[in-house]
This record gives structure tokens, sequence and C-alpha cells, in this order.
């Protein structure tokens, strides 16, 4: 290294550095055209299309420029509820993913390869079965009459029925089983990549096994956790299916609400509002979390 | 004319099928011409067709309360009622550019497995709590239907229930809200609900109520005070074949094929010539919605009320249901 700068010294002339740094640019300009074409396939199918649902959400019913779509969310009632349901149930969910999720991955990392791919069979089927069928199978489980109850009463453990379909505690079952793969996978993965010696090393200087689970184990699990938490929220985010289905009409999500508006209203705007709103809110949130987990919980979208 | 392809689109199902059999393939037959099939997901298709000029369809189905709001955008071609004969035809469903086509109608249905044949029998009855204590749904995603039958359970008698009084009637959703267990959102689900017995009684289109009873589950409803609502046909604005389109319609709402559709699904014509024809067996007259018997019971919800006043009042209506 320092021979080479030695050299380029005794070089001497600055031409010699200023052919170097044109070929340079010549260089990242080649790169930047062979780039050229998939970043103007991200600009024209994602771009273009998101800004001009935002310049539709800027026009009326009567097609004048005005912000009538967004005073909307303040002068009707409905919107609020709706927000603040769509936020609680992706928090529970995401909630309850975590707490199913993260045993499940620490169990499938500590399994021999083989045990391990036999369990993520059983982790990834459903992943492949269509969420209308799952949530049709929740209905059938959950109901009044359904499976759970009639055992319940049968065993005389209860003797009303309990309410888990048609309401919230559907919801937040259904999605959390449709979403539960997209936290354990990411999450498997980092902890595979945990190095074991890392925790004999803790062994070996005294910490129990606890100790070492919460002081070495868990900290190095937590980009993974971060990823699946990220993937799980935003996905709650716009979820539809299952809230229509499960929520029996009084549980109202975002992207439900996206659907009665889009064919309530005449102008595309009323609905493309809604899409707006909720883009720049979710982006927000991927700012907050990357601001308080730091650069290393976001390796969705970071290099790592 | 001869050998011309039109595109017709609906809702899909059963109730396509029907219209296959019943208005498409007749039509195709009689006119020479190839009918194609679509399946429609209502005014927001048409909206998207006509606005951003690629319109695929030459017919399309739509609820008439969606035929006046399109009608109001200028989404939709003049019909020419020189080729379309409208008599029979409620007045209130013949329009410029859209035309009624068959009747679905809100019925009151409650499980006899519950109240053996002391179930509610009216609106009244539904928002009954104490006297029919159980499980309650009514539609959420058609609040129009929602506030028609809102109006009845006030007490409004069947011919004053037009125009609505919207806000009495919220005061009277606001009433029954918090006995509503499931707020459906399609005629599916309203289905299932009661099916499964997750409700004891609900509102559900007269089409999937009868499904049920075929089905063998332990229903029972009625024609009265039933809320009829229309369906119309439409041909876009923009249409490739128009002319094929304006004469294929008008054998769709002809007397002679607008008796066959009762002969295969539970919505009835909406001509009432259809009824003269004789086609329709007698025992089956009874059954379907549009009969001159059955119609004298119901309220026909006014598309071009709605047309004025939905977003309003659905508006106020999600604010309501979601409290």
């Amino acid at each position: 290294m320092s021979a080479q700068s030695a050299f380029h010294e005794s070089a001497g002339t600055n031409l010699n550095a200023q052919s170097l740094r044109a070929d340079a640019r010549r260089e990242s300009l080649r790169l930047l055209a062979l780039l050229a074409p998939s970043l103007f396939l991200v600009f024209a199918i994602t771009i273009v299309p998101i800004g001009w649902l935002f310049w539709l959400s800027l026009f009326d019913e009567a097609g004048a420029f005005s912000a009538a779509n967004y005073a909307r969310f303040f002068e009707q009632a409905s919107y609020i509820k709706t927000f603040v349901t769509t936020f609680k149930v992706a928090f529970i969910v995401t909630g309850a993913c975590v707490l199913l999720g993260y045993p499940l991955a620490y169990m499938l990392s500590q399994l021999t390869r083989r045990a391990a791919s036999i369990c993520l069979i059983f982790v990834i089927l459903p992943f492949w079965t269509s969420v209308l069928v799952r949530t049709y199978a929740w209905l059938v489980i959950l109901q009044r009459k359904g499976l759970i109850n009639s055992w319940l009463i049968d065993l005389g453990v209860i003797s009303q029925p309990l309410s888990l379909a048609n309401n919230l505690s559907g919801v937040v079952i259904g999605m959390t089983h449709i979403l539960l793969p997209f936290l354990v996978l990411p999450l498997y993965a980092s902890m595979k990549t945990i190095d074991t010696d890392c925790l004999r090393a803790g062994m070996n200087l005294g910490a129990g096994p606890a100790a070492t689970f919460r002081q070495i184990f868990f900290p190095l699990s937590l980009p993974g956790l971060a990823s699946g938490v990220v993937i799980v929220f935003v996905l709650c985010l716009g979820f539809f299916v299952t809230p229509a289905l499960m929520g029996g009409g009084k549980v109202i999500m975002w992207a439900m609400r996206m659907e009665q508006t889009t064919s309530l209203y005449s102008n595309w705007g009323a609905g493309a509002a809604l899409g707006v709103v909720l883009l720049v809110v979710t982006l927000a949130l991927l700012g907050l979390f990357q601001w308080l987990l730091g650069a290393r919980a976001t390796g969705v979208w970071s290099s790592r | 004319m001869a050998g011309d392809t039109i595109t017709v689109a609906s809702w899909g199902g059963t109730y396509q099928e029907a219209q296959t059999k019943a208005f498409f393939k007749p039509t195709a037959d009689a006119l020479g011409i190839t009918i194609r099939e679509d399946t429609t997901n209502g005014l927001d298709d048409v909206r998207l067709q006509v606005t951003g000029n690629a319109v695929k369809w030459d017919i399309t189905e739509l609820g008439a309360d969606e035929c006046a709001r399109g009608s109001k955008e200028g989404l939709f071609e003049k019909l020419d009622y020189g080729i379309i004969d409208k008599s029979g035809i409620n007045p209130k469903l013949v329009h410029d550019d859209w035309v009624g086509i068959s009747y679905t109608s809100v019925v009151l249905i409650y499980r006899t497995d519950v109240f053996g044949d002391k179930g509610p029998k009216t609106w009244a009855d539904f928002w009954n709590v104490e006297k029919f204590p159980g499980r309650r749904a009514l539609s959420g995603s058609q609040a129009t239907e929602t506030l028609s039958v809102a109006a009845l359970a006030e007490g409004i008698p069947i011919d004053k229930v037009y125009p609505v009084d919207i806000d009495g009637a919220l005061k009277s959703v606001d009433k029954i809200r918090g006995h509503v267990d499931a707020w459906w959102t399609s005629g599916a689900q309203a289905m299932q609900l009661v099916k499964d017995g997750e409700v004891d009684m609900a509102s559900i289109w007269n089409g999937r109520a009868g499904t049920l009873k075929k089905e063998g589950a332990p229903v029972s409803f009625s024609f009265d005070q039933g809320v009829l609502t229309a369906d119309c046909m439409v041909i876009p604005k923009g249409a490739k074949n128009k002319d094929a389109a304006m004469k294929a319609l008008a054998m769709f709402v002809s007397p002679q094929l607008q008796a066959n559709l009762p002969l295969y699904v539970d919505n009835g014509p909406v001509n009432e010539k259809a009824f003269e024809t004789g086609k329709i067996p007698q025992d089956r007259i009874k059954d379907i919605n549009s009969s001159p018997e059955n119609v004298k019971t119901q309220v026909l919800q006014d598309a071009e009320f709605w047309r004025d006043t939905l977003v309003e009042a659905t508006e106020k209506f999600n604010n309501l249901i979601q409290q």
C-alpha cells in the first residue's frame, strides 16, 4: 500500500491521477448503463404508479384539485377508527407471532439438520395453502358451533360458547397463523448462522445456560427477529381477506376500507388517498424501526 | 348482425349460469350471434373500462343504484326503446341508459331449530331483543338495504319507506347495533352465518335463503316486509358492438326469456308479463319474489333516491356500526 502511494507520488504529475479518475468515472457510467434497464423497470412499475396514485388522490369527485379526500379522514369518525383498529391488530398479531415464533425458531435451530427440515416442512406447508381456505378452516374451528366450542361444552369446561370468531380474537388467530412463517423463516435463518463456538466460549467462562442464552444467543438473534417483526407488521397493515371473513364486519381494517371507498365514491382519488396514507405511514414506521433498532436490525432492505 | 360476437358480464356463480340458460343461449340462437361471457365486480369495473378507454363488454349487469350512479357519471350508452320493449317493466326501472333485468329480495330468515315456527316475522320482531333473544346478523356492506329494513323496523308502512328518512333509519340501526353479532359483507357470508348456526336470525338475499332451504337447513323466511332490489343492465359507453347488444338486451327483457329465469334461479323476472306467458308453473309462482302477489308485501328500493344519498348515508352508517 505504502509502496504504491510512494510510486504515485514519485510519478509526480497530476496527469496520471486525473486520467485514473476519468477512467473511474467512465467505469461507473458504464456500470450505471448496465443498471439502467432495471432502474427503468423499477421506475416504470413502482415509482410511476405510486406517483400517479398520489396525483389521483388530489382530485375530488367533480374532478377539481382539492384536499377533500384527505379531509374526509377527519370529518368521518370511522376512518380514524379504522386506522386505530388496523394498528391495534398489527401490534397484537406481531406480538403473538413473536411469542409463538421465537421459541419455535429456537427449537428448530437446535434440532439436527434432518429433523429441522422435517419440522420446517410443517411450518412451510400451510404457507402454500390458499389464505382463503385457511381462513374458512379457522371459521369452522372457532365459530359458536365450531370444533373448539363443541368440545369444550361437551367436556363441561364451559356452558356458554366462547366468542372466538366474528370479532377481534378471530382476526388475530387467523392472521397469526398466516403470518407466523414470515417471522419464523428469517429468524431461523439468522439463528442458524450463530456460531456455536461463541456459546461454548461463554459456558467455558462460567456462564450458565440461561446466562449464555440471554447474553450471547439472544442478542445475536436480534437482527433476524427484527427482520421478521418488520415483515409481519407491514404485511398486517395491508391485510384484507382474514379480517373481512373473520371480523364479522366489526373489525374493519385499512385495506377493507380502501375496497369500500373505491366502490362508494365515483372518483379514484377517494381510495387512492387511503393508499397514500397507508404507504406514508408504513414508510415512516420503517424509518422509525431503523432509527430505533439500528442498521443491523434492518437487514430486510440493507445489504446485510 | 348475424355472426356478430358480443360480450356480456354478470355476477358469475349460479346466478349467471341461470342467466346463460334463460337469456344468453336462447338469444344467441335466435339472433345468430355469439355471446361471450365475463364476470363483473360492479360499477368500478365499468368506470375503469370507460374512463380508461378500454371497454371490453357490450352489456353488463349492475345493481340498480349502481346504474343510477353510473348514469349520472355518463358511463353508459343511451338505450333505444324502439328496439327494447319496455312494457311490463316497472317504470322506475326504465331509464334513458339503463333498464331493470331481475329482482333480488332482502328477506328476514330465522332458524327453526331455535324458534320453531314462532320466529321473528317482521323487522320490528327482529329489533325486539327481549321477545326474540338470539344472535343476529345484518348487512354491513349494503347500507341501503340495512337502512331500508331499519325503517321498516320502526313500523313505517311499506309504501312510506321511500324516501327513507336516513337520520331516523340510522337511529333505528343505533338501537339494534349492540345486538348484532356479525355485519355480513357478502351473500356467501350471510349464508354461512345462518347455515352454521353462528346467528339465529339475519337479513339475507332470497336466493341465498332459498339455497339454504333446499340444502335442508332448518330455516324459515317469507317475502313479507322484504326489500326488493333490482338489478339492471347497461351498454357501457364505447361498447364495440352496440347495435347487436341493443337487440340482445331487447331479448333479455322480453317476457318469454324473462319467464325462463325463475325456472333456474330464485331471482325474479323484472318483466311482469313473464307471469302471463304460462311458462312458469303455478306452484312455482308463489315462491318468486317478483310475482304480483309477493310484490305487494315488499318495498321496492328506489335507485334514484340512493343515487343522490348513498355516499353520505353509507359514511354515516359506517360511523355508526364501527363505534
